[in-house]
């Protein structure tokens, strides 16, 4: 008698991103080998995945009262990050996942595309950071002399310039998307593979954040304080934060006001070239 | 004329940095700034002292205004931070439970 059922092999990939080693479950080979490529240099160990995703692959198409229709997905379309009874609910025009952070297990359905579960793991980091007093921030970061030194601006300040100019001795964090960790009295910045125009993976590499320089261009290069209010504004405005949810954006909003107290934040004015790198040590 | 009563709404995150108070709503991130007589009002919304004596204690004596120009200047302003979900106002007094959670300093 015929087999009525056919074991379907699970394949997965642990991404780890700011220590926090996440396992990414499909069946489809193809997908594995795209995420293999995409999140290169940021694999973890299978053995200590805090979270676990099953990914279910769907023909590209749109998401609709919470289904994936047929047809075209707008990726562009907003993203909608709500919790509700222990679930979080994450949705955009090309998307849907869920996660239960007491089970440490969630869903994506997306077609077969790296965009998707990159944004799904941004959110999912997020919201864990949240609730620790850490953060994403809409900056570059670097490493140099065991220092983690981030760069926050909006687009066209010069985040991937000053990524680009970097000398050797420069260890390149991530030209789009930081990732702050509390930790004791401090802060640790972690290497990210959330890329912006350089499209150049972060380093998986940690340090200490020693400052926070908000960015601007001008005729030369210099560094001058900035009022706490200030620097609290600016820093709220960098954060990645999507949820519609009243306790995490409160203590969002503290946690940005304890990085303001306890790392310096300072606005680098620079000119695009390589010189502005000898105020940063 | 009724007594009107002003709370801090507790669904806000708020911090007072170098005298600068700045609010977040909790329902859409919106961050406000005040100013120095919004932020006064803020600090004395406790929900049971009327306004009108929170305008007489505080305001008058840090601005030097009259205070009947003061108490109007200040229900428009109690008013507005309402209308931001800032404040919750009431013609009665606003029982303490709901007292801010968010703030600070």
């Amino acid at each position: 008698m015929p087999e009525l059922t056919t074991e379907v092999e699970r394949l997965s990939l642990v991404i780890e991103i700011g220590g926090m080693p996440v396992r990414v479950n499909t069946t489809d080979p193809g997908f594995l080998a795209m995420l293999e490529r995409r999140y290169s240099g940021f694999w973890g160990s299978s053995e200590k995945a805090e979270l676990e995703f099953d990914v279910e692959l769907v023909q590209p198409g749109f998401v609709q009262h919470g289904f994936i229709q047929p047809g075209f997905g707008d990726p562009d379309a907003g993203v909608r990050v709500t919790h509700r009874r222990g679930r979080w609910s994450l949705t955009r025009g090309d998307f849907r996942a869920d996660w239960e952070p007491a089970a440490r297990k969630g869903w994506i359905r997306q077609s077969a595309n790296p965009y998707s579960i990159d944004v799904v793991l941004r959110i999912v980091h997020s919201l864990v950071l949240a609730g620790q007093g850490g953060f994403l921030l809409h900056s570059a970061s670097a490493l140099r002399n065991g220092k983690a030194f981030l760069f926050a601006g909006v687009s066209g300040a010069g985040k991937t310039t000053i990524s680009r100019l970097a000398p050797p001795d420069v260890t390149l964090l991530t030209d789009e998307i930081s990732y702050v960790r509390k930790h004791d009295d401090g802060y640790v910045a972690f290497g990210t593979p959330f890329t912006g125009e350089l499209a150049k993976l972060g380093e998986n590499v940690s340090a200490p954040v020693a400052a926070l320089y908000l960015l601007a261009q001008g005729p030369e290069n210099r560094i001058d304080p900035v009022a706490p209010g200030d620097a609290a504004r600016s820093l709220l405005a960098n954060v990645l934060f999507f949820a519609e949810d009243e306790e995490l954006v409160q203590a969002e909003f503290h946690s940005a006001f304890e990085f303001v107290s306890r790392v310096p934040v300072s606005r680098l004015t620079f000119v695009p070239d390589a010189r502005v790198w000898e105020l940063i040590r | 004329m009724s007594r009107l009563f002003v709370a801090r709404n507790p669904r806000v995150a708020a911090r007072c940095l170098d005298g600068e108070m700045m609010i977040m709503s909790g329902r859409d991130s919106t961050l406000f700034t005040l100013n120095r007589t919004a932020t006064i009002l803020w600090q004395a919304a406790d929900g049971t002292t009327p306004l009108d004596e929170i305008v007489e204690s505080k305001i008058c004596p840090e601005f030097d205004v009259e205070p009947a120009e003061a108490l109007q200047d200040a229900e428009t302003l109690a008013r507005e931070l309402a209308s931001h979900e800032i404040l919750q106002i009431s013609e009665e007094p606003i029982p303490s439970r709901s007292a801010v959670a968010g703030e600070s300093r």
